[in-house]
C-alpha cells in the first residue's frame, strides 16, 4: 500500500511539472510582450523597459521557468500585477477557503442525494423510476452551472425569496448564515453533478449485483441488505469515488461562471480577474493551486479504491 | 459544467483512471513485417471465404438491427427532433424570426416597447434595447451549431490518431503522451480556454482550435482505452501474423472496428462543445461583433436584471442553451446504448 502511494504520488508530480510547462508556454512564451500589455499600450517605452527588467521578462526563458518552478515549490508568486501591493498569495488563499466552503456544501448535498439516487436505478433496472432517473440525470447534467444558476437565482431567489439572490456572505457570518447564502449556488452544482453521478453509481451497481460473487452471496442466504452492504456497495462505488475525486478538483477552479453569476468570491471568480486584466502570476498561481487539489483528490481517491479493492493495488505499482 | 463543461472526466470504467501499465503485450508476436506466411493472405483475398462472407452477413445484419433499436429508442427521437428545430433556426433564420436580431421591436403605431415581458407582440419580450428577444435567440442558433461540431470533429480526429497510437504501440510513446494527456485533465477545461484566449484573442478560429486542442486529451483517453482492447483479439494478431505494417493495422484493422464508439464520442464533445462556447460567451469571450445574437453573451448582458424581476432577455437564451445541450445529450445517450447492445 505505501509502495502504491509513493508510485502514484510521483506520477501525480511528473504531471504537475508538464503542468507547470503547459502554463509557462502559455503565460511567459506565447505573449509577445508581457510588460507592454502590462503597462498598456499608451505608456512610454521607458516604463515599459522597466517593467520588463523588473520582472526578469528580459532573462533567459529557462531562468524564467526556474523561478516559476520555484513559485510552485514554495508557493509564492510575488506580488500580483493587477492589485499593486498586494502578495498573489494573500489573494489566492481567502478565494480558496471560500472556494472549499461551497464546495463541499455542494458535495454534502450532491452525494447522498446522487449515490442512492443511483443505487436505487440500479436494483429498479429498466422500471419507470431507472428511466426517471436517468433521464433526469442526463437532463440535469447537460445544462452548464451558471444556466442552472440564473434560472435558480430567479426561482427561488427573486420569485420566492427563500434564499439570497447573491452570495456576498458577510464577513462574521455564522455557520448558518453562510450555508444560507451558499444554497443556491450549491444547488445549481447538485443539478448538474446530480445525473453525473447518479449514472456513473448506477452502472457500478449493476455490475456489481450482475457479478458472481453476488450471486454466490445470495446463493449462500444472506439477505438483501447484508449482500448489499457487504458484497456489493464495496465494489460498486469504486468508480463513484474516482468520479467525485476528480470532479472535486473540477470544482475548485471550474466554477467560474456560477461564481461570477452569484457574485462569490471563490478561485473561479478569482482566475477569471486575474485573466481579463492579464495579471499573470495571479493567474499561473490560481490555475497551480486548481491542479495541486486536483492531484490530492484524485489520489485520495485512488488510496480509497485501493483500500476497498486490493485489486486496484496490484494494477499500479505493486 | 463542466466541461466542459469540464464535468467530461468521462470514467471509462474499465480501468482506473490513471492505470497506464507499460506495454507487455506486444511479446504475442515479432516485430511486424517478420511474418512468415505474408503473402498468403490479404484482407480482400479473406472476403471470399465462406466463413468470411457469414461474418460479414453477420456485421450487416447486427447494424440494421442497431439501426432499427435507435429509431425505436424515445430518447434518440427527442433529441433529434430537438435539435432539428435547432439546425432549422441556423440554416433560416431570417424565415423563422418575426424580427432581425439588431430590429428594435415596432408596434404598429411606430411606437417602441423595450423592457417587456413575453406578449403577442414578442414572445418572449424584448430587451433593454427593444430588440425581440425570441429573434435574437433563433439568430443565436448559427454561431453555435457552426462552432460546436466544428471543434468536437477536430478534438475526435486529435483525439483518435493519438488514441491508436498510444493503444497500439504501447510503450514509453504512450507513457509520455499519457502524462501530458493527464496533465491537461487535471486543469478544469474552462480555466485553460480562458488562458488561452485571452491571451491569443476571441476570434472563432482561435475559439475553435482552443476547444479542439482542450477536448483532444479526453477524447484520446477515451478511444486509446478502446484501442488497448481490440489490439488484444484476435483479428489485430492475425494481421500482425501476416505482416501487415502498423499503420495499415491501425487504420484499416482496429479503426473500422472502433468506428461506434468515435461516433458516440463525436456526439458527446458537439455537447460539452457547446456548453464551453456559451460558458466563455458569458464571460465575454466570443467572436462576432458586439451586437450579434448570442445566447452566452446574452445572458450575461441581461442576468442582472433578474434581481428587478425582468427573468426573459437572460432565462429564454439559458432555456435554448439548456435544450440543445439535452438534445445531443439524449442523441449521445441512445447511440451509446445502441452500440453496447
Amino acid at each position: 500500500m505505501l509502495r502504491f502511494a509513493v508510485r502514484r504520488a510521483l506520477l501525480a508530480i511528473i504531471t504537475l511539472l508538464i503542468l507547470v510547462a503547459i502554463i509557462f508556454m502559455l503565460t511567459r512564451v506565447f505573449p509577445s510582450d508581457p510588460a507592454r500589455q502590462l503597462a498598456g499600450p499608451f505608456a512610454p517605452q521607458e516604463r515599459v523597459d522597466a517593467i520588463a527588467a523588473a520582472n526578469g521578462f528580459n532573462d533567459p526563458l529557462t531562468t524564467q521557468f526556474g523561478r516559476l518552478l520555484k513559485s510552485v515549490v514554495t508557493f509564492d508568486y510575488g506580488d500580483s500585477f493587477s492589485s499593486p501591493g498586494e502578495s498573489v498569495i494573500s489573494l489566492v488563499v481567502p478565494a480558496l477557503k471560500k472556494s472549499a466552503q461551497l464546495v463541499f456544501f455542494a458535495l454534502f448535498l450532491t452525494l447522498p442525494i446522487a449515490i442512492i439516487g443511483g443505487i436505487i436505478a440500479a436494483r429498479k433496472k429498466d422500471t419507470l423510476l431507472d428511466r426517471l432517473i436517468v433521464t433526469l440525470g442526463l437532463a440535469s447534467a447537460s445544462i452548464p452551472e451558471f444556466v442552472s444558476g440564473v434560472l435558480l437565482q430567479y426561482i427561488l431567489g427573486v420569485r420566492l425569496g427563500w434564499f439570497p439572490a447573491i452570495s456576498n456572505v458577510p464577513d462574521n457570518a455564522g455557520i448558518l448564515t453562510t450555508l444560507d447564502y451558499l444554497v443556491l449556488p450549491a444547488l445549481s452544482i447538485l443539478i448538474v453533478y446530480f445525473g453525473y453521478i447518479a449514472r456513473i453509481t448506477r452502472a457500478g451497481t449493476i455490475a456489481a449485483l450482475e457479478a458472481d460473487y453476488t450471486r454466490t452471496a445470495f446463493m449462500k442466504g444472506l439477505t438483501t441488505s447484508q449482500v448489499m452492504r457487504k458484497h456489493v456497495l464495496r465494489n460498486s462505488l469504486q468508480p463513484t469515488v474516482a468520479v467525485t475525486g476528480t470532479q472535486i478538483g473540477y470544482l475548485f477552479g471550474g466554477l467560474v461562471g456560477l461564481e461570477i453569476v452569484f457574485n462569490y468570491p471563490g478561485l473561479g471568480r478569482l482566475t477569471f480577474t486575474a485573466a481579463t486584466k492579464q495579471d499573470f502570476p495571479l493567474l499561473t498561481a490560481c490555475v497551480i493551486t486548481v491542479a495541486i487539489i486536483f492531484m490530492i483528490t484524485t489520489l485520495l481517491a485512488d488510496l480509497i479504491i485501493a483500500w476497498m479493492n486490493p485489486r486496484a493495488r496490484l494494477n499500479l505499482g505493486e | 459544467m463542466s466541461d466542459g463543461h469540464y464535468s467530461d472526466g468521462k470514467y471509462t470504467g474499465d480501468e482506473p483512471r490513471d492505470q497506464f501499465p507499460a506495454a507487455a503485450e506486444d511479446s504475442i508476436v515479432g516485430a511486424p513485417g517478420e511474418a512468415i506466411i505474408a503473402d498468403e493472405v490479404s484482407p480482400f483475398h479473406a472476403l471470399k471465404d465462406d466463413d468470411d462472407i457469414d461474418v460479414v452477413a453477420e456485421r450487416k445484419k447486427m447494424r440494421s438491427e442497431r439501426r432499427r433499436l435507435l429509431w425505436r429508442s424515445p430518447g434518440f427521437l427527442i433529441g433529434l427532433f430537438i435539435v432539428f428545430l435547432w439546425i432549422l433556426c441556423g440554416l433560416l433564420p431570417d424565415l423563422i424570426a418575426p424580427w432581425g436580431e439588431n430590429e428594435v421591436v415596432r408596434l404598429a403605431d411606430g411606437s417602441t416597447i423595450p423592457r417587456q415581458g413575453p406578449s403577442g407582440n414578442a414572445y418572449f419580450g424584448t430587451d433593454g434595447i427593444g430588440n425581440d428577444v425570441y429573434s435574437r435567440i433563433i439568430y443565436g442558433a448559427r454561431p453555435v451549431l457552426v462552432v460546436a461540431p466544428l471543434a468536437a470533429a477536430l478534438s475526435v480526429a486529435g483525439g483518435t490518431i493519438l488514441g491508436l497510437v498510444m493503444g497500439y504501440y504501447r510503450g514509453w510513446v504512450d507513457e509520455v503522451l499519457s502524462r501530458i494527456v493527464e496533465a491537461f485533465l487535471s486543469i478544469p477545461v474552462i480555466l485553460l480556454a480562458l488562458m488561452v484566449i485571452v491571451v491569443f484573442g476571441a476570434t472563432n478560429p482561435i475559439i475553435i482550435m482552443t476547444i479542439a486542442i482542450l477536448f483532444t486529451p479526453v477524447v484520446t483517453r477515451t478511444i486509446r482505452s478502446v484501442v488497448i482492447a481490440e489490439a488484444q483479439l484476435d483479428y489485430v494478431t492475425s494481421a500482425k501474423l501476416r505482416g501487415e505494417r502498423g499503420l495499415f493495422i491501425m487504420v484499416r484493422e482496429i479503426l473500422p472496428n472502433v468506428s461506434a464508439v468515435l461516433i458516440v464520442e463525436f456526439t458527446v464533445r458537439v455537447g460539452y462543445a457547446i456548453f464551453t462556447i456559451a460558458t466563455l460567451a458569458f464571460f465575454g469571450l466570443t467572436a462576432g461583433d458586439a451586437t450579434a445574437a448570442d445566447w452566452g453573451k446574452d445572458i450575461a448582458t441581461n442576468y442582472r436584471l433578474i434581481q428587478s424581476d425582468q427573468w426573459w432577455p437572460s432565462i429564454f437564451p439559458a432555456l435554448a442553451i439548456g435544450s440543445l445541450v439535452i438534445g445531443i445529450n439524449l442523441i449521445a445517450d441512445s447511440l451509446d446504448k445502441v452500440a453496447k447492445a
